[in-house]
């Protein structure tokens, strides 16, 4: 069975056997984007976590079908080293990362938030980044978050301006 | 300078085998005296760590790129600690090149350059500190020497910056000079660096690791990959005790994407195309297991008791035992601990390779050598033909410290004659954890008419941790007696006390316990600090008072006195509740780094709610101040996490619960807002850091509670009376 979808800003036609087949192992396995990881499989840690059209989604437990026809952003397509997605780059400049597995779940939770609300309170950072971190990272994540949300608005602003 | 440096290589010898050296040298009749055990025990405690692989060429440990970058291939494993960006900082300052120009990568087995031991137990900056300087400064005269003569100059008129070295005017750089070298000459060990010299050492320089990190880089076990890679999964038991009798394939065989079923005398596992297919026919076949008694919580419980298996001192000064004896007079408190997952997210797994005669296996290990022994042993092959591939680990915590799951990636492997990775689903990892044992631990003391101390105990009754390990021969536990992983943080760190006594108690329990960071430290702190804290309030003292006045005067009083000046200071430590606040101070000392922490607390909702962490501690050297920041913060957090949520049970034969959620952990909304550390240098050589940061944190929390509420909390997780 063939299923159309965008990942990345590029369209793109999974032939796969089971449309049940989890997001994620078609990330993984066929597609090589292996930035998107596996923890638990059933949506109960967040190291999976992708933009599927406006909303974070647990890839582990959205089955392919679901995603046709569907614009998809991983880790991958956030941003790359000479252009950073704000939030890696305010990743980067608190030091976030130890292990550094959960990290891409933790980033594309915080990408979706940011879009949705430019100005987060700690408030609104305990009510929708759920996801579990082992190293202990959350103390650098919020510092990250609202840099991320700094950085963010700046370049709006700028983008503004230049309109 | 040579001559030290092989003095440190014989002494590291001696020390490496240590376990198996005091096994040959102790038979006789001291065997079973505990001052002897004592002695041991007071050695492993000290804090120091040896290196256990090949130091004696830097040829195993550098590459030269030739866009002149210098690759150090890293025998320790890169787990989140920070290590690789540690020893590059060590090396990029002997070596004369800047940060920007040094990789590093993990070394392979087949490398040469491989650790005897382990990554864990706090110990690969500490000691690799004199070693891969030493290293790295040979080096540097290696390519300085072929420089000079390339250059035509003597080596002593070269001046060197950032890998490139210049004389009289002309450049060359270490790529050049290391171009068509066939045979180096290594010179005596150069005089290392003075500390005012030091380019990179001491500084926050940012994680060599973190843009892969941040861009997502494929760098884990879990995202290794081979042409051909088929998908592996084993069918694990759910309950304590079972082992694999027999299966019956029929079902799974004709499933589809099936390449193999493979059945061996210990385990049964499928070989497929795609990982849900191996998934699919795993959970279709029908496994015979051996049946066991069907274990409860309860049981367990009653195993962990002080008193019951064996006891063995492991600290007596003074005579605490008959001064306790009579308990008249003699306070008593009972804290318990309960069994921990390791729950890093990254499951354990490999990617396995197995041809006619060799192996190649890629995977998140803590243990290389451990883990191509075993590798070799049931394949059949010399070890020299087991290669190991360590990758970045998705959290090791000790959970890697034993990887049976890469024997059975392998036997699947060799079976289907191509590459097959084998992962465990979250189920399987936590209900086939290597556990942090729970724990029971009384403490008793009586007071002086002075409101001092007079006696002091610890017994606590724990699950093995060292012991049942394969890292650990099987001779050290008559030897040693007490668990050197359960007892650590467990001893007495105020010797002003004239009389204190540790007694360990053994207990083996019916599933498998063992190194979880920090080992005992996070239970015994929490059960000591507790009951000092109890002690002050009964006696209507500063409990941060109370404390300094039981610590002896010598370096390791001293410094233990320093960070907790630090912290009081830091924090504006008040043994009062403020506007719903309360603080709570505790410290410890974890392989010779002590460590003191106040939280602030308040109820919310009728739970807990940490606010604000402030913690000192004094590791001697920061290699790199930012990552041992980092490396508090974390700890405090995981160590907050399983002090306050974490808890695994036994129901029915099983251990639950099996998945994150139900096993509660410390998430961003539980996390303190503010953590401070401040890093105090009392000593001249960097010592451990990762793990003892996560010993003040349980009594820390409980006392602040107890000055809230009122309730003592005795117990972890910590959680309030209903009727609050």
């Amino acid at each position: 069975m063939k299923i159309t979808f965008t990942i990345n800003r590029k369209p793109q036609t999974v032939n796969i056997e089971d449309e049940n087949t989890p997001l994620l192992w078609v990330l993984r396995d066929i597609l090589d984007l292996k930035a998107t990881k596996f923890g638990c499989g059933k949506g109960a840690c967040g190291a999976c976590t992708v933009k599927v059209e406006d909303d974070a989604i647990r890839s582990c437990s959205y089955a392919v079908k679901f995603a046709k026809g569907k614009s998809i952003t991983t880790l991958e397509g956030l941003g790359t080293a000479e252009k950073p997605h704000p939030v890696q780059q305010a990743w980067i400049e608190e030091i976030v990362p130890q292990c550094g597995y959960c990290q891409p779940g933790f980033m594309m939770a915080t990408a979706v938030l940011l879009d949705k609300n430019t100005n987060p309170t700690d408030e609104d950072l305990d009510k929708n980044i759920s996801n579990v971190c082992r190293c202990g990272t959350y103390y650098r994540m919020r510092k990250a978050i609202h840099r991320a949300a700094e950085i963010k608005r700046a370049e709006t602003l700028n983008t503004e301006d230049n309109v | 300078m040579s001559k030290t440096k092989q003095g440190t290589s014989r002494r590291q010898f001696l020390v490496k085998s240590g376990l198996g050296t005091i096994g040959v040298l102790a038979v006789g009749t001291y065997l079973f005296r505990n001052p002897i055990r004592r002695t041991i025990a007071e050695k492993l405690d000290s804090g120091e760590s040896f290196y256990m692989g090949d130091t004696s060429s830097p040829i195993i440990w550098f590459e030269i790129t030739t866009n002149n970058n210098i690759i150090l291939h890293s025998p320790k494993v890169e787990m989140g600690q920070g290590t690789f960006t540690g020893l590059a900082q060590l090396a990029a300052d002997e070596l004369e090149v800047s940060m920007e120009q040094m990789k590093v990568v993990h070394a392979s087995s087949i490398s040469g350059n491989m650790d005897s031991f382990a990554t864990g137990g706090s110990t690969s900056i500490s000691s690799l500190w004199i070693p891969l300087r030493e290293l790295a400064a040979t080096m540097r005269e290696m390519i300085l020497n072929e420089a000079a003569l390339k250059m035509g100059f003597s080596t002593s008129d070269l001046h060197v910056k950032d890998g490139v070295v210049s004389v009289a005017g002309n450049k060359m750089t270490y790529a050049q000079a290391a171009e068509n070298v066939t045979e180096w000459k290594i010179p005596d060990t150069p005089i290392l660096k003075n500390v005012k010299d030091f380019r990179y050492i001491g500084k926050p320089v940012a994680r060599v690791d973190l843009k892969d990190k941040v861009y997502g880089a494929p760098i884990f076990g879990m995202d290794a990959q081979l042409p051909n890679m088929a998908y592996g999964a084993v069918v694990r038991s759910s309950t304590i005790g079972s082992k694999y009798i027999d299966a019956d394939i029929s079902k799974a065989e004709n499933m589809p994407g099936v390449i193999k079923i493979v059945k061996e005398h210990d385990f049964v596992g499928v070989v497929a195309k795609s990982l849900i297919e191996a998934e699919n026919a795993k959970n279709a076949i029908q496994v015979q297991w051996s049946k066991e008694r069907n274990w409860q919580t309860a049981d367990i419980e009653e195993m962990i008791v002080v008193g019951k298996g064996e006891p063995f001192v492991i600290q007596k000064e003074g005579d605490a035992e008959d001064i306790l004896e009579d308990e008249k007079d003699v306070i008593i408190s009972q804290y318990k601990s309960p069994i921990g997952a390791h729950a890093q997210l990254e499951p354990n797994g490999a990617l396995a390779f197995v041809e006619t005669n060799n192996a190649t296996i890629i995977m998140s290990t803590q243990v290389v050598k451990l883990s191509r022994d075993e590798i070799a042993k049931r394949l059949d092959l010399d070890e020299d033909k087991v290669n190991i591939v360590p990758t970045f680990l998705g959290g090791g915590f000790g959970r890697r410290l034993h990887t049976p799951n890469a024997i059975q990636a392998a036997v699947m492997s060799k079976a289907v004659g191509r590459p097959v990775k084998c992962f465990f689903t979250r189920k399987e990892e936590f209900q086939n954890d290597t556990f942090r044992p729970p724990t029971h631990h009384v403490l008793k003391a009586k007071l002086s008419e002075e409101g001092m101390i007079e006696a002091l105990e610890h017994n606590v009754s724990s699950g093995d941790v060292a012991f049942g390990s394969p890292m650990v021969p099987s001779i050290a536990a008559p030897i040693l007696g007490a668990d050197l992983g359960a007892w650590r943080g467990g001893m007495i760190q105020y010797r002003g006390i004239p009389n204190y006594r540790t007694v360990s108690w053994r207990v083996t329990l019916p599933f498998a316990t063992s190194w979880w960071r920090s080992l005992g430290l996070l239970a015994n702190t929490f059960a000591i600090e507790s009951f000092m804290d109890e002690l002050a309030v009964r006696l209507k003292k500063n409990p941060v008072e109370f404390r300094l006045a039981h610590i002896q005067d010598d370096t390791k009083g001293f410094r233990l006195k320093e960070v907790i000046k630090a912290v009081v200071k830091k924090s504006g430590y008040k043994d009062e509740v403020n506007n719903g606040r309360a603080m709570g101070f505790a410290a410890s000392t974890d392989a010779n780094t002590p460590c003191a922490q106040v939280v602030e607390v308040s109820i919310e909702d009728k739970k807990i709610k940490v606010h604000k962490v402030t913690c000192a501690m004094d590791p001697g050297i920061s290699v790199n101040p930012d990552q041992v920041r980092a490396q508090c913060e974390g700890a405090i957090i995981m160590g907050m996490s399983a002090a306050m949520f974490e808890k695994m049970e036994v129901e029915n034969g099983a251990l639950t619960p099996i998945i994150y959620g139900p096993y509660q952990m410390a998430l961003m909304k539980n996390a303190p807002k503010e953590i401070e550390v401040v890093l105090l240098q009392n000593d001249d050589k960097p010592g451990a850091v990762g793990e003892p940061p996560l010993g003040p944190i349980g009594a820390a929390i409980a006392n602040a509670v107890f000055r809230l509420t009122g309730q003592r909390l005795r117990n972890m997780p910590l959680q309030l009376n209903n009727h609050f």
